[in-house]
């Protein structure tokens, strides 16, 4: 038997002792059932003893950040080891154990631009579950243009004081730290005056206030800073250079963003809905146009996959994953039109038990969104214009 | 399977690029079509493409071919696309090789195989009546006649029709037009006794044509495959054809982008650059991404082939997607280009023109929409 076969093997074996049933059966990930993620941190509160129990047994393990070295917090597996424990994790239908920013972007640029000490202070907190971190990036006047922003950090000898308003900061009221883009040199041009800087939320200077949106839901908050202090121990990579993580983040989250996972197929979903006549979907202008989403749905599930070859076997990613944000958003918001339309009048319920409260439409609007956060379309066309095919700016 | 092209490929992909681009550009397809030339592309060129081992690409070492592999097929077909070259590669070396491989009896691979990957024989399927592509509803009747069969009826959009020497005929042995099952392929040689070749000029000034056979009589040699059950091997192997012409749309297509970006890099009104205007980079863009996700599904459907089985999803995926970006592609660069775009003096216009016909060819978006939402289980 290969390492990696004993290794499936004790991770099938350990995975089933420990477990909790409560954990396996419905499908995680961000696009849905968010009420039943376990996104960690202090002011986090456990839907159940077995989500608790679970989180805490992944932890021990460092299998909630699986290639995270082990001094870190994390299992110190290969990436091969990793793609068995996912494909373990999903035979039995286990929930993530923790679902986190910390995890999914700060954990990539603290090891890539942080200090030993740093990732010693931070990473394991992020692994365990016990901080939850927001992004700071957006501001009133710093939208598309992102390096435009203002908020200010003044030098005060061991820490910067810290005044400003950031926009759209997912989870902010629910989170204990923020990692952040702020203003260090205000003389600088714009990309050269900016910083990363970590801070804790739980302090006087810090207050959020979320913003409801179309959809109902408030997912995102104003966050303002009045004197909030951040040591310059949490000061990440060189001061004015913040520009640098800020851009690898933002190529993470685009890449991320456009590999939401496998969206369930439309077509059990319209099969189920609408009936089938001699095995076809009865409205066949319909099936029309769910046949051209999902060639272009499946065609694009195919490019991420020739994208991470592409990436394993040497290639530069760089401005490619501007193309995946943007075709894979746009893709998501046509596929929630479809699923509207499948549903026809029962998709604009908003609240009650039929509609688990308006779940459709709530999705459905939360996906305008996609095309906007992490540089709007427009901008990822920007850069495949300029960075791809070299046209002139 | 890794979405990559292993070394092997590489070096082949690097192979065909050159070699095409050398020897058959877009400007000999011009010089052909202004020649009026009776064979549509140049035998030389074809001699060349044997010599490279391209005409046989498909065909296994056995029968004195390459044994590539559709994904090697894929790569000299791109190449093609781009360059737009002239020769019946598709028609025999992929489409007839193909079918010819997968329902032919030893005897007929042995006989045609080898002289196919040579380039000694030109092959081509002649099994579409119909406007639109749809084998199933072959009317042309194959009677049984003593030692043999007469074939009675019409073919059209043959490919390299004008100038195959062998063609690989469908009809109708029993079972009613529309019905999968009484369907039979027959060879059928170019200078057999009541078949009337008529070369059709088509928009792509290549070589195509339709086919009368008034009683032509055939062997029972002639028959390839089993009687009655042409489809079952004919729509396997006309998959793996369609995905290949895939590779060949995608090829026009990138060329169609990337001249086109050069063309904005280079042209000024305004007293600017053209390449600056936001409204041509995002038009630019994407067509970039829908060029790079067609690709995608191009290159693991010919991976796939490669692998065996039943692929029709794959394949019909491919097809589809490579046929609406092409016409995506060739629409955008002439809109791009301007005035420019429109005159015959420049090249697009023979790229719009040669797409629309490999669009069609074998299946169009709608009919390869269909077939995947079919094969995709609604």
């Amino acid at each position: 038997m290969s390492d990696l076969e004993a290794f499936r093997e004790e991770t099938r074996a350990w995975l089933e002792g420990n477990c909790p049933q409560s954990m396996r059966g419905t499908s995680g990930g961000l696009a849905s059932g968010e009420d039943d993620i376990c996104w960690g941190g202090r002011k986090f509160v456990f839907k159940s003893e077995d989500q608790r129990l679970w989180l805490e047994r992944m932890a021990s393990c460092g299998w909630t950040v699986p290639t995270w070295p082990a001094e870190y917090g994390g299992g110190g597996l290969s990436k091969v080891e990793a793609k068995v424990l996912a494909s373990e994790m999903r035979r039995i239908k286990a929930q993530s154990p923790l679902v986190s920013f910390g995890i999914w972007m700060l954990g990539p640029a603290l090891l890539k631009f942080g200090t030993h000490e740093q990732k010693l202070e931070h990473l394991p907190k992020i692994a365990r579950g016990e901080i939850r971190w927001c992004q700071g990036y957006s501001e009133p006047n710093a939208g598309s243009d992102l390096a435009a922003l203002a908020t200010k950090a003044e030098d005060k000898g061991d820490h910067y004081v810290i005044n400003g308003q950031k926009v759209w900061t997912s989870y902010a009221d629910k989170a204990d730290w923020i990692f952040c883009l702020v203003r260090t040199d205000f003389e600088a041009s714009k990309h050269n005056g900016i910083s990363f800087v970590l801070f804790d939320m739980d302090q006087p200077g810090v207050s959020t206030k979320p913003i409801k949106l179309i959809s109902g839901n408030s997912p995102f908050c104003e966050t303002f800073f009045d004197d909030a202090v951040a040591s310059k121990e949490n000061l990440v990579g060189e001061e004015n250079k913040g520009w640098t993580i800020a851009k690898y983040l933002l190529t993470h989250e685009r890449t991320g963003i456009s590999d939401m996972g496998i969206p369930t197929p439309l077509n059990a979903l319209a099969t189920d809905k609408l009936g089938t006549v001699d095995g076809q979907i009865g409205d066949k202008m319909l099936r029309h146009q769910i046949a051209e989403h999902e060639i272009d749905a499946a065609s694009f599930m195919f490019t991420l996959e020739r994208a991470k070859d592409e990436a394993k076997a040497g290639g530069d990613m760089g401005a490619f994953s501007s193309m995946l944000k943007g075709y894979g958003t746009e893709l998501n918001k046509d596929r929630h039109e479809l699923i509207m339309k499948v549903n026809g009048s029962d998709a604009f319920e908003w609240e009650g038990q039929f509609s688990n409260n308006g779940e459709i439409a709530r999705n459905w609007l939360r996906t305008k969104a996609n095309s906007i956060e992490g540089g709007t379309t427009e901008v990822q066309l920007n850069i495949i214009a300029k960075r791809i095919l070299n046209l002139p700016a | 399977m890794a979405m990559i092209l292993n070394e092997e490929q590489q070096l082949l992909k690097e192979s065909a690029d050159g070699f095409f681009a050398e020897k058959a550009p877009v400007g000999q397809l011009r010089q052909l079509r202004d020649d009026k030339d009776e064979a549509c592309f140049s035998r030389d060129l074809w001699k060349e493409m044997a010599e490279m081992g391209f005409a046989g690409i498909l065909v296994s070492e056995e029968h004195g071919g390459a044994g590539f592999g559709l994904v090697g097929a894929g790569i000299v077909a791109e190449a093609m696309g781009r360059n737009l070259s002239a020769s019946p590669f598709h028609a025999s070396s992929v489409a007839a090789a193909l079918v010819i491989e997968a329902a032919g009896s030893d005897q007929q691979k042995g006989r045609l195989l080898p002289a196919i990957a040579a380039g000694e024989t030109i092959a081509t399927l002649a099994i579409d009546e119909k406007s639109s592509h749809s084998p199933e509803n072959s009317a042309m009747k194959a009677e049984v006649l003593d030692g043999g069969y007469k074939l009675s009826g019409m073919k059209t959009f043959v490919p390299e029709g004008g100038a195959a020497d062998q063609f690989v005929v469908l009809a109708r042995t029993s079972g009613e037009v529309g019905s999968q099952d009484g369907l039979s392929l027959f060879l059928v040689d170019r200078r057999a006794s009541g078949l009337i070749i008529d070369r059709t000029a088509m928009t792509d000034s290549r070589n195509w044509a339709k086919l009368t056979f008034e009683g032509v009589q055939v062997d029972a040699d002639a028959l390839i495959g089993e009687e009655g059950k042409a489809m079952a091997a004919l729509d396997p192997a006309l998959d793996k054809a369609r995905v290949v012409l895939s590779a060949e749309l995608l090829g026009i297509a990138q060329e169609c982008l990337d001249q086109t970006v050069k063309y904005l890099q280079e042209r000024k009104q305004f007293g600017v650059l053209i390449g600056s205007f936001q409204g041509l980079q995002h038009r630019a863009a994407q067509l970039f991404s829908e060029i790079e996700v067609t690709r995608s599904a191009v290159l693991k459907a010919l991976q796939m082939g490669d692998m065996g089985g039943d692929f029709r999803w794959f394949a019909s995926l491919a097809k589809a997607k490579a046929s609406k970006t092409a016409e995506l592609a060739s629409n955008e660069a002439i809109q791009m280009h301007g005035g420019i775009g429109m005159t015959d003096e420049f090249d697009m216009g023979f790229y719009i023109k040669r797409a629309r016909v490999l669009q069609a060819l074998y299946g169009d978006y709608n009919y390869h929409a269909d077939r995947f939402a079919s094969a995709s289980g609604y």
